[in-house]
Parts: structure tokens; sequence; C-alpha cells
């Protein structure tokens, strides 16, 4: 009995290894994709490469979770200098600027559909999109994928239990919002009235956009290596300073570093959360009141407000290395061109709540009424695009952003815990940031 | 005429030496010399362009005012860590090696925190001392206390602090427990016959008795202080907030794995290295003098 066991293993296997050297000769050209997404994304995004993988015999990507955005870069870097680049890996925003002075280390997109012949069209990006991940020749360097911007989410039943109607109560400034979140802890509706995530990207990238004034010279860095921080010009300053006063009154809470601050909305316990759009998914699956999405406030003083906000998110590289084949490179060229199809662009759209970013889709259920029955999906898209982007507000490339960012939160956190003055913080986050930014010039130049 | 065994083969002993100094060189002293070597470069992320800078890299740090604030709370940490690690640890053990019924009760649970990886330690207590979904965090605001340490630095460190050294105590616990265990009884007796108060006991006979547990234990202690509780700080403060929870190890891999400052970051771990072998020479020649083996 045991022996036929075995016996019949052993032509199970025999079967098994014939059948696979029967169809190596066929083999389909594989592509290694690293990438950034956990959960649902991540499920999200694995079914779509699978249903490219089964659209087509010729190709096989293969997705793999290498953590955070910023392991997912040093995971892929680390392999670069290990001669084994994945083909393509999904890289923060603040990324770009490192990726894009990679040289040899990467293939521009514009480059990959040249030489492989793949048509994909780029032109089909709506500009505030397309205009992050350009070269000065407003050539494609990375593929758009998962944007998202940062929108202002407000809980309407702690605005009613304030006492404040939602429907007449303006909440477009930042004078606005400080007085609403004001009435909202005084009433003791919910113990902190206003916060936001990701302090670098909501309080100072897009605040800049959004002003139309500059977070760094030369065009914020797109002109060129030789950029500087301009985060402590007056506007800045009096920006930090009125949230000094709102903490000291006891309207706005510190919500902490990068998302920390994503659940205070969720959870009633902020009134008003400025975060990103990509939220929408938590603030469905966990609010349970009532709450609307808003623009981000603007100080009505400021003269270009309000502008266009900018994106945040993530594109997809293309990643060189040695032995690597044309039909390697058409592969990953060929998946573009699938995933970037007006049907992808939609789906992804509806599925995650990240900005449609192409033309066409925003347009498409517009017409059909979607945004009608969802509210809150409009507003980030609207945001975006509300004016042609300035050069402050077509995005930014620095060098070294992540370390830039670290600098931001250090010194906004100590001018919070009052060891500085809102003047003093951002002249030592603009000296510190511009050594950082020297450095990476000295290295690529 | 003394008798003395002689190996004749003199290839057998560096033979049986053979796997510990292939394993030594290949994970221990391969990557230092790597770190050396690179903590000299000037380079870009992808390695594509390098410059051999010699010691600049050494001098931006430690010219770095930031550095030189990540030791003061190095030295901080430590110190504290270490303390707060031992002292309740030789309390505990002294207890349970007194109590007679239940004793290995006491030990599992005492012992039990050991098993929980660092970074699981960090976000439970996360949950616990958080100034709004936390109990505690929720008390002590309660109580009018303005706890945040997610603002408040002095906060922020006071609980790394905690909860690395609340980690810690389980390990200290055994090997003080042990060390209690072998101290003969009847020396502890001969002391109390003599009329010695408990007291008296403990740290005229007991303590330098345990003196060998307590130096290996001091040891172990600070290089876990050193190396061992980024997981810690990561979970929990990332750092901040400010720069009130950023000790030497904690720059080091921010440089290295965020920043991207591959040269600067080496230059810190070589000078970490430095200091680890610099401290423990310092212990094992003036505070083992003191010791009684």
């Amino acid at each position: 009995m045991r022996m036929r066991l075995f016996h019949r293993s052993l032509i199970a296997i025999l079967a098994a290894i014939l059948a696979f050297g029967t169809t190596a000769n066929a083999q389909p050209v594989e592509v290694e994709f690293w990438h950034g997404f956990t959960g649902t994304l991540g499920e999200l995004l694995e079914g779509y490469v699978a249903e490219f993988n089964e659209s087509q015999t010729a190709y096989q990507v293969n997705p793999s979770y290498k953590g955070s955005y910023p392991d997912t870069m040093v995971a892929a870097i680390a392999a670069f200098r290990a001669g084994n680049a994945p083909h393509l890996v999904q890289m923060f925003e603040v990324g770009t600027a490192t990726m894009m002075n990679a040289g040899g280390a990467i293939k521009p997109v514009y480059e990959l559909f040249e030489e492989t012949g793949v048509d994909v069209d780029m032109d089909i990006y709506i500009p505030a999109i397309a205009g992050y991940y350009s070269d000065a020749d407003g050539r494609m360097l990375s593929m758009p994928f998962n944007s998202s911007t940062p929108i202002m989410w407000v809980n309407l039943d702690a605005l009613r239990a304030a006492g404040l109607d939602p429907a007449t109560t303006p909440l477009e400034t930042w004078a606005d919002v400080r007085t609403a979140a004001k009435a909202v802890v005084d009433a003791g509706a919910a113990p902190c009235g206003v916060s936001f995530a990701w302090p670098s990207w909501t309080q100072f990238e897009n605040f800049s956009a959004w002003h139309d004034v500059p977070l760094a010279t030369l065009e914020n860095g797109m002109g060129g290596l030789g950029t500087e921080l301009t985060i402590n010009s007056p506007l800045h300053v009096a920006h930090l300073q009125m949230l000094i006063d709102m903490q000291a009154e006891g309207s706005f809470t510190y919500g902490g570093r990068t998302s920390a601050a994503d659940p205070l909305f969720s959870s009633g316990e902020c009134s008003m959360l400025v975060a990103s759009s990509g939220l929408l998914a938590r603030i469905l699956r966990e609010s349970t009141f009532e709450w609307s999405a808003r623009y981000m406030p603007y100080h009505a003083e400021a003269e270009g407000a309000p502008q266009n906000s900018i994106i945040g998110g993530a594109s997809l590289w293309v990643m060189q290395a040695p032995n690597r084949t044309v039909e390697e490179y058409r592969a990953v060229a060929e998946f573009f061109a699938f995933i970037s199809s007006l049907e992808m662009a939609e789906r992804w759209h509806l599925d995650t709540g990240y900005l449609p970013i192409r033309f066409g889709v925003y347009e498409k259920l517009e017409a059909e009424g979607y945004y009608v029955e969802n509210p809150g999906r409009a507003v980030p898209y609207q945001q975006l695009t509300l004016n042609p982007p300035t050069e402050n507000s077509r995005g930014l490339r620095l060098g070294n952003m992540p370390e830039i960012r670290d600098i931001i939160y250090e010194e906004i956190e100590l001018a919070f815990q009052g060891q500085k003055t809102a003047q003093q913080a951002l002249d030592s986050a603009v000296e510190r940031g511009n050594v950082v930014l020297r450095n990476f010039q000295r290295t690529y130049e | 005429m003394r008798r003395r065994t002689i190996f004749r083969n003199k290839l057998l002993p560096y033979l049986l030496l053979t796997p510990q100094l292939a394993i030594t060189i290949i994970f221990f002293f391969y990557p230092a010399a790597q770190a050396l070597y690179q903590s000299m470069l000037f380079e870009d992320p992808f390695g594509l362009r390098t410059q051999f800078v010699w010691f600049e890299n050494f001098q931006t740090v430690l010219s770095s005012p930031l550095y030189l604030e990540a030791a003061r709370v190095t030295l901080v940490f430590s110190v504290a860590v270490t303390l707060g690690a031992m002292a309740p640890a030789l309390l505990l053990a002294v207890m349970a090696d007194q109590v007679l019924r239940g004793a290995t009760g006491y030990r599992t649970l005492i012992v039990w925190p050991y098993a929980i990886a660092p970074a699981v330690a960090a976000v439970l207590m996360l949950f616990i001392f958080h100034p709004t979904i936390g109990q505690i965090g929720q008390g002590l605001r309660a109580l009018g206390v303005p706890w945040d340490y997610r603002i408040h630095g002095g906060q922020a460190l006071f609980l790394v602090i905690f909860v690395s050294a609340w980690k810690q105590v389980s390990y200290n616990f055994l090997f003080f427990l042990a060390g209690l265990q072998s101290i003969p009884k009847t020396i502890v007796e001969a002391a109390a016959i003599d009329g010695a108060s408990p007291t008296r006991r403990f740290w005229r006979v007991i303590f330098p008795l345990l003196s060998p547990t307590t130096f290996f234990l001091l040891v172990v202690n600070i290089i876990y202080a050193f190396f061992d509780t980024f997981g810690v700080i990561h979970a929990q403060t990332q750092g901040g907030p400010g720069r009130a929870t950023t000790t030497l190890m904690y720059r080091l891999y921010r440089d290295g794995w965020v920043n991207l400052d591959l040269g600067g970051s080496s230059a810190q771990s070589v000078l970490l290295m430095a200091a680890v072998i610099g401290l423990t020479v310092i212990q094992f020649r003036y505070i083992e003098r003191r010791v009684h083996y």
C-alpha cells in the first residue's frame, strides 16, 4: 500500500517535470515588480497584475511587497547595487528627485516606449500629474500610478453639536476654520478642533502650492540642483505662528509625523483634519458620523490663494540592470499599456479613491452622475485642477526630500513645544534643509 | 618534571577553530571593514558616482551639533535604561528567591515579557500610554497631567526608556535569580547568626557575592541600550518629538536608510563601534577589579 503510494507520487513528479520541460520553450518573459502596498491596496494591485498575466501569454509580471515606500526604495537601491534590480519599482513622490538623477540606474519611460515601440500616449495625463514626473523638456520619466492630494475632512455632527450649521458656516479660510474649531472645542463637541496628517506634505508642500508661493527657489527645484528652501517666508511663518496660537487656545492639536494623525478623524477625535484624499476608504469604513470633504483652508490675505494643490502618492519606475533584455523591457512597456488604459484608470479610481489621473475618467464619471451620489470623491480632483499650475504649484523636485521632511517635522515640533519661535524654527529648517540640498547637488555635479 | 599533554598535530587546533573564525570573519570583520571603507566615500545612493574623501564624513558628523545632541540623548537613555532594567530585576529576584510556594508561577510570569519582540512591546505600550486612546494616557489627562508624548520631549524620552527597561527586566531577573541561588546558604546563615540584619546581610554578603552576575549584566544591558532598543524607538516616537528620542543608533539608521547618506552613516557606525569597544574595555579594566569571583 505504502509502496504504491510512493510509486504514484514518483510518477506524478516525473509527469510534472516532463510537463515543465515541454512548456519551457514557451516560457513567458518574467518581470519583477516591487511595490509598497499592503492590505486592501496590495490585494487590488496584485489583482490587476493577475489580470494582465491572464490577458496574454507572452509576459508574466511578478508583484512582490517590499515594505513601506521608504523600505521599497531602499530595497530597490540595494538590489541595484548588488546587480539585480527589479524591472519595475513603485516609488513615492519624494523619491522622485533621487530617481531622476540616478542616470544609469533607471530607464525613463519615454525612452522605454521609444526603444520597445510600444505605443502609449503620454499626453493623456492631467497636467498636475504629468508635470510632477516629467523632465524639463516635458518628457515623462516615470509612469504615473497612484496619486492623491490633501483635502480637509469635516465632521458635520461635531459642528452641529457645537451649534454651527454646516450649510452656512464658512470653512474656506484658516480664520473660518479657527473660529469653528474653537467653537467645537469650547462646546465640548470634540476634544480636538483641527489637526493635520503628513505635516510637511500638507502644511508646507501643498500649503505653498495652494497659496502660490515658492517652497524652494528655481521653480521648487524643477529648474536645477542649486535650489534653496524658502519656507521661512512671512506667509509660512505667519501660518506656523497661527498654529502655535491655536494650540495655546486649544483649537489645534498636533497629530504627529507622517500618517500618525490619520485615525484622529474617523475616531471622532478631531472635528476637522487636513489629510490625504486617500483616507476616504478608511473614513467610509470606520466613521459613525456624517462628514464632508472640503478644499484645504487658505489664508485670505495671501493674494494667490487658492491656486491648486499638488499630488502625493507614487509612480512606477523602470530600473536597469546588467543582462536585461529588450524583451524584458517590452514586457514592462506592455504592462504599462495595460494599466494606463481608460478602463483600468477608472477602476483604480473607483476601487481605491486615488485620483483619476488621466483625462476622460473624471468627465465620464461626472456625466454618469457618480459624483453627485458620492460627494467626497470629486473634491480632490477639483482642487487639484482648480487653476492651471504655476511654477509654484507644478510640484517639487528636491533632492533627499525624505530628509528635508524629517527636518521640517523636527523644527515645527520644537516650535510646538515652545522651545523655538515660529521664525527661529523655520529659519533653522531652511538652513538645515539647504545643507541637505547642497550635499545632493555635490553628489550629482 | 611536569607532565604535559602535547598535541603533535599542528593543524588540528586551527581546523577546530575554523568554523568560529569563519563566522567571525564573514559576519563581523568583513562588514566592519566595509563600513570603514564606506565611511571615507562620498557617493549617491545608487553608487554611480563615488568620491574618496578620506575623513571628511567623520569631520562632518563630529562637527554637527545635532550629533552631539544625539550623543547626550544616548547617554541619558543608556544610563536610565540600564538602571531601570537592573534595579527592579534585582528586587524581584531577591523577592522571588524567598518565595516558597508557587515560586515557578511567579518566575514564569516575570520572565514572560522577555518573549515579546521589542516592536510589539512598543506598540503594546503605545496603546496603553497614548494620550487619547490609551488607558493610562487618558487617566493621566483626566488627573490634569498634560500627558502627550507626541509633543513633550521629556515624556517621549521617559516612555521609550520605560518600555526598553521593562522589556529587559525579565532577562536580568533570570540571571540575578540564578546568581542568588548559587550563593551558599551557609554563608548567609553564618552572617545571620553573627547578628547581621537582613539589609546588612544583603549589602555586605549577598550583593558582593552577586557581583560577577551584576557586572555581566551591566555590560549586556549597556550594549542592549545602545543597539537593541531601535525597535522601541522606531515604533513609538521615530526619534521625535523634535530630536528628543534620537539616539546615536536611531540617527545612524535615519541617515543611512531614510536619508540614504551612506558615507555619513558609515562614519557614524564606525564611531559607535569605537565607543562600544572603548566602553567595554573600560568596564573590564576598572569595574571588573572590584568584582569578586
